[in-house]
């Protein structure tokens, strides 16, 4: 019998929101029985001890003299990923940097002290992670099998889409509409209350959070938390430049957004200024 | 003649008459005169006097528009961008003062005209587009003070209208681009960061 990929999970600078975003995974007992978890900051397993790996998983950012495990954190993680086959980076924080500084792979949109290593890393940026996301990179890197990764190494399957892709409140973004309050079921969160979706890579309208729901559903506008410029000040504001969104949809020029925009809100959506429980049709 | 060019030689006889003698004093019968064209002969062109008036709005705004697109699309500072579109208005005004009548004495004092298909920004969404990009990179380059774009449009767009009015009127003291520098720069003051 093969005995099973040892997989080792350390943790830089974190809240440990990504770990406990996995606990979250229904199907974790399934996960942890296929593998051999040599060590994990909050789970049972043995001692820590450097060695080899055959999926290191790094949750959290990187620091200057900071200490984990009696080592110093940077000079550990680069010896952890040379004694690894896969390095898996869990959350922002991993990737870019996110909230406590930089990155495994990247300094915020910058080339980071690992870079090198690109190859063999695979990112999943979010804070937290969706589990599933988690569980997905997991189950294929030890299965064995070809993950298709963009130009900062995320998987194409989860990352290239956008959360804006499957938003209940899509139909109040053709028409622009906004929503007027904080928590109407009715209304786009782009305009007015700060909603990131259009140029966020992420699935979270496609794999729902809990089985059920995602942020701009539940009336949250997008935070943008997957990206390289997460976390952003006045999270429920949308940037505006003269009254113009500074940030538009991906793949269109703001030459044709700001005209199609302009004739959807001239031909106003009678229907769905109203609140639709209201309408007899 | 194509007639695509015909369609046009027939909106620059109207555009003329329009903002000549007014859209209801300007009949399609007028026009056709004009043209040499028989009234019946007209209507294969365009089926209304308000889709020939709002076939014009389109063309006279796009017009504008790939103008206003050049200087957005110019490397030069938002302060020069702003003295480029008050020479390009004024300009207009004295080599095509009809486009410019057109604009303020047929569009916007007949609403009523153009609220069939033209609601809003659509007949204009070619201008107005590129005065909102102008506005948002002038802004983002942080040249120009963030503001609601309201407030903005209607300080330049309204000073600009007020100034070829007057002009239009025979008003104004000295020819209207000598107006060009002191408007441009009390423009540029007004909205500067």
């Amino acid at each position: 019998m093969h005995s099973k990929p040892k997989v080792l999970w350390i943790d830089g600078v974190s809240c440990y929101g990504c770990s406990h975003s996995f606990y979250n995974y229904p199907q974790i007992k399934e996960i942890l029985n296929k593998i051999e978890l040599i060590y994990h900051p909050l789970l049972p397993s043995s001692e820590f001890k450097i060695q080899k790996s055959d999926l290191l998983i790094i949750e959290g950012a990187l620091k200057n003299n900071f200490s984990r495990l009696d080592y110093n954190l940077n000079e550990l993680i680069s010896k952890l990923i040379k004694l690894s086959k896969k390095v898996l980076l869990i959350g922002t924080c991993a990737v870019y940097g996110g909230m406590f500084g930089e990155g495994i792979l990247f300094d915020k949109d910058k080339e980071g002290k690992f870079y090198k290593c690109h190859e063999k890393m695979i990112s999943i940026p979010g804070c937290p992670p969706h589990p599933e996301w988690i569980a997905y990179a997991i189950e294929m890197i030890i299965e064995n099998k070809k993950i298709l990764l963009d130009k900062e190494n995320r998987p194409k399957e989860i990352f290239t889409y956008t959360s804006h892709m499957g938003c209940v409140r899509n139909e109040y973004f053709e028409w622009k509409i906004d929503a007027d309050n904080f928590g109407e079921k009715e209304g786009c969160l782009f305009y007015h209350q700060g909603c990131q979706g259009p140029f966020t890579h992420s699935s979270c309208n496609r794999i729902l959070w809990n089985e059920v729901n995602s942020k701009p559903r539940a009336g949250t506008p997008c935070f943008g938390c997957t990206e390289k410029t997460f976390p952003k000040k006045n999270l429920f504001e949308t940037e505006t430049f003269m009254g113009i969104p500074a940030n538009i949809p991906l793949g269109v020029s703001k030459r044709a957004y700001l005209t199609l925009s302009g004739v959807a809100k001239s031909l106003k959506n009678e229907r769905l200024s109203k609140r639709l429980i209201d309408e007899d049709n | 003649m194509s007639k695509e060019e015909k369609k046009l030689e027939i909106m620059k006889t109207a555009l003329n008459l329009f903002a000549k003698n007014g859209f209801y004093n300007t009949t399609i019968a007028d026009i056709a005169r004009e043209m040499g064209m028989s009234v019946g002969n007209m209507y294969n062109y365009f089926p209304s006097k308000e889709s020939l008036a709002k076939e014009l709005l389109i063309y006279t705004s796009k017009l504008f528009g790939d103008e206003l697109k050049k200087i957005n699309e110019m490397d030069i500072s938002t302060k020069e961008k702003i003295k480029k579109i008050v020479e390009l208005y004024f300009k207009k005004t004295k080599e095509e003062p009809e486009l410019v009548d057109y604009f303020m004495r047929v569009y916007l004092s007949n609403k009523e005209i153009f609220n069939n298909g033209c609601e809003g920004m659509l007949c204009v969404s070619a201008f107005v587009t590129e005065i909102m990009i102008f506005f948002e990179e002038g802004v983002r380059k942080k040249e120009l003070k963030n503001q609601d774009f309201f407030s903005a449009f209607g300080l330049f767009m309204g000073y600009l209208g007020g100034l070829v009015f007057l002009y239009r009127e025979g008003i104004l003291g000295k020819d209207i681009e000598e107006y060009v520098e002191p408007v441009s720069e009390n423009i540029y003051n007004a909205l500067k960061a």
